[in-house]
């Protein structure tokens, strides 16, 4: 059967994605938050997935407000870098994993949890900037990805509690997939952000470092935090952490944290990422 | 769910895109939305009251878009990933974008970020060096 042998946390931002097309990733603006992946880049060529699923949210790019699925799986054999509105990231077009994404589909709804599933969609920075970091600039994308977008635009969004919950049955799923295939599980977005309004700029390191903390040790904990927490403490767009419940979720109970990332700022946000391997 | 609303309130500068605001502001939002393709970016930068005039969103709402009022189109149902593409379609960035609505000249809020971001301690709106 396969398995979920680590997660990775890691942040989105879309001008993460911007830096590295455009050549800037060296400047003294962003070298510190290139380098805190070098760990990452190495740690993957290391431990070479057969595939990753890959948590994030769409940003008003593939899903409208025509439909607001809360979970959606997509099941397609590849999906394309969207144009967000400069036009698409040059880069690779993702190679999904129909089968796989399929037999999470049929597992996670059996457990009751009703997933929307997708055969049709255009991937955007949510998704392709946590490629980039973890892979640079390659021609082809190392491993397959099976894409898991989550609601975080339009209230409410799932509790902690829930995404939690459905990575257990994520594990659960990839667990009873017929296949000796090891699987990463990435949850992206984050950490502490807020991009509208009078409290724009908002940034909160001790809540970063206690949910980076919480994550390896009390993931109990933080999946209790409910949402006005993370509004209050992490603003309006730290919301986006409860995607990193799932992640862990799916992992044991007992990780080793390998490698931690924190620096601020990226654009309007602080940025986050950690390495946990099951024990 | 009023309970569950209410508390989002008492955080200053902050409106949360719940289903009121995603019901007033559909059209707003759908309009930004259609900025994703190449010819709605086109007709839109030639001739903005027009290309408006194709979506059936409030007065209120196009003279917000037309002022570029990001903090006002927040308050009409915009919501700031579908607004965002206005302002990538102004060639902005989003950082850009967030100095407008914090009444900072943005180099002001691009070295507030530097210097660690807007900290809970620290007031909402506008900051001084």
């Amino acid at each position: 059967m396969a398995k979920i042998i680590a997660g990775v946390a890691t942040s989105h931002i879309p001008a993460v994605g911007a830096a590295l097309d455009l050549g800037k990733s060296t400047e003294p603006y962003w070298a510190p938050v290139f380098s805190g992946y070098d760990r990452a880049k190495e740690w993957f060529k290391e431990v070479k997935p057969d595939a990753i699923i890959l948590i994030y949210n769409d940003h008003a790019s593939a899903f409208s407000l025509e439909m607001i699925p809360t979970f959606a799986i997509g099941c397609a054999p590849s999906f394309a870098p969207a144009d967000e509105g400069w036009g698409p990231r040059p880069v690779p077009t993702v190679q999904g994993y129909p089968e796989l994404g399929w037999h999470i589909a049929q597992s996670t709804i059996l457990d009751e949890f009703d997933m929307t599933i997708i055969n049709k969609m255009d991937v955007d920075h949510g998704l392709t900037v946590p490629l980039s970091l973890m892979f640079g600039q390659p021609s082809e994308w190392p491993c397959k990805v099976v894409p898991l977008a989550v609601n975080v635009v339009q209230y409410p969004p799932p509790t902690g509690n829930r995404c939690y919950q459905l990575g257990k049955a994520i594990r659960k799923a990839v667990e009873s997939f017929e296949s000796d295939e090891r699987i990463v599980i990435m949850g992206t977005g984050g950490m502490s952000h807020q991009l509208q309004g009078p409290r724009a700029g908002f940034i909160n390191k001790e809540f970063d470092k206690a949910f980076l903390d919480g994550l390896t040790a009390d993931p109990d904990g933080l999946a209790k935090i409910p949402h006005i927490t993370y509004v209050e403490q992490a603003g309006s767009e730290g919301i986006e952490l409860v995607m990193w419940l799932i992640m862990r979720g799916a992992l044991n109970t007992s990780v080793k944290e390998v490698h931690r990332h924190y620096h601020v700022p990226a654009s309007n946000t602080a940025v986050g990422h950690i390495i946990l391997e099951n024990l | 769910m009023t309970d569950y609303y209410d508390s989002f309130k008492k955080i200053p500068g902050t409106v949360i895109f719940d289903a009121t605001q995603s019901r007033i502001g559909y059209h707003l939002n759908m309009f930004a939305m259609s900025l994703m393709k190449e010819e709605n970016r086109l007709a839109f930068k030639n001739n903005e009251d027009a290309y408006l005039n194709t979506f059936p969103m409030t007065i209120d709402q196009h003279a917000a878009v037309r002022a570029r009022d990001y903090n006002k189109m927040i308050e009409l149902g915009g919501n700031i990933y579908f607004l965002a593409k206005i302002g990538a379609t102004d060639g902005h960035s989003f950082q850009k974008l967030a100095s407008l609505m914090t009444g900072m000249p943005e180099e002001s809020y691009r070295q507030m970020m530097i210097a660690g971001g807007r900290s809970p301690s620290m007031p909402i709106g506008p900051v001084e060096k």
